[in-house]
């Protein structure tokens, strides 16, 4: 294991599915700024507050031009039952098979606990990594950074 | 350590002497059960800390999760715009399991305030955009659920519970 990736390292591709019939490319999202939320688990506390503190925070990300992806190894029917619990307005992405494959390449691959780490990117229109913060796994990290990410993008 | 960004100014609901040594902000949500649970920790804890302690409510409601606690802020904005702030604050909160039409109506006329008025209020969203700035404010300064305490604008991470509170609350006081 590497470390999370670095600030000014171009944002490995990856396609992966966002529902169970329809897959993402992080290459399609070129043009605009990219939220990439890794985080361990559905259902469990922490990531559950985090990724409705999001939901909430979509507004503010959408007016920054971003667009947020979540991303655990959980399958794709686990994150839709999880989206709809939630009522969440974004995509869940299933690093599901190989399990955490994304994750090892970004860096943020917890090997024991067989789960992503909670691991925060924002990448620039051009699909580089403009930030990144790895956080403690009982920490919500909040939306802050993130933003203040964005506003460096947009020069803010 | 997060920081509170947005400094506690005419603006705000504030309980206690504007020069108190310590100012508590909560950011909360009328239907977070957790904040719901805070609540009477909060009030003993007030009590414990009398005149040294600044007390500081500011909306953070997790709308797409909790589907009556924008109009449950607003309800108590509405107050707030008539004075009586702290009255349905307390109201909503102590009957937080009840939140909907029949509560906010009883809530504002309690208080001798107008339920058309608050109608009115509620369906053009008068006070929206104030909870909404509350709400950005707070993500700013690393809010990321509910309840969040800030004590003197550094951020508290230490359980809402009575004991722990006050003891933390009384060292920065002294």
């Amino acid at each position: 294991m590497e470390g999370i990736l670095q600030a000014g390292t171009p944002a490995p591709d990856f396609r992966l599915n966002a529902t169970p019939d329809q897959t993402l490319a992080l290459s399609e999202l070129r043009g605009r700024p990219v939220i990439l939320a890794f985080y361990p688990a559905d259902w469990s506390p922490v990531c559950g507050d985090q990724m409705a503190l999001y939901n909430e925070v979509l507004p503010a990300f959408h007016q920054a031009g971003a667009h947020l992806l979540g991303i655990s190894v959980d399958s794709v029917w686990c994150h839709a039952a999880f989206a709809q619990d939630r009522n969440l307005h974004f995509n869940l992405l299933a690093d599901f098979e190989p399990k955490g494959e994304v994750a090892r390449t970004y860096g943020v691959y917890d090997a024991v606990h067989g789960c992503s780490q909670r691991a925060l990117f924002v990448l620039d229109k051009d699909g580089v990594i403009a930030w990144s913060y790895l956080s403690p796994v009982a920490v919500n990290p909040g939306a802050d950074g993130i933003l203040d990410a964005l506003d460096k993008l947009s020069g803010a | 350590m997060a920081k509170l960004k947005h400094p506690v100014g005419p603006e705000d609901h504030v309980q206690g002497p504007p020069d108190a040594p310590v100012t508590l902000v909560e950011y909360g949500d009328y239907q977070c059960p957790y904040c719901g649970a805070a609540y009477p920790v909060l009030k003993r804890v007030q009590e414990a800390l009398g005149d040294r302690l600044r007390f500081v409510f500011r909306n953070f409601p997790i709308t797409q999760m909790h589907p009556e606690a924008l109009r449950a802020a607003s309800v108590a904005e509405f107050a707030g715009a008539h004075g009586r702030y702290w009255e349905v604050h307390d109201y909503l909160y102590e009957h937080q399991t009840r939140l909907g039409p029949t509560l906010y109506e009883r809530a504002v006329t309690s208080q001798g305030l107008s339920a058309e008025a608050l109608d009115a209020a509620l369906r053009v969203g008068t006070f929206e955009e104030r909870i909404r700035n509350d709400f950005n404010d707070g993500v700013r300064s690393g809010v990321n659920g509910t309840p969040s305490f800030f004590i003197n604008g550094e951020r508290y991470d230490g359980g809402a519970d009575f004991e722990e509170m006050v003891e933390v609350l009384r060292r920065v006081a002294s």
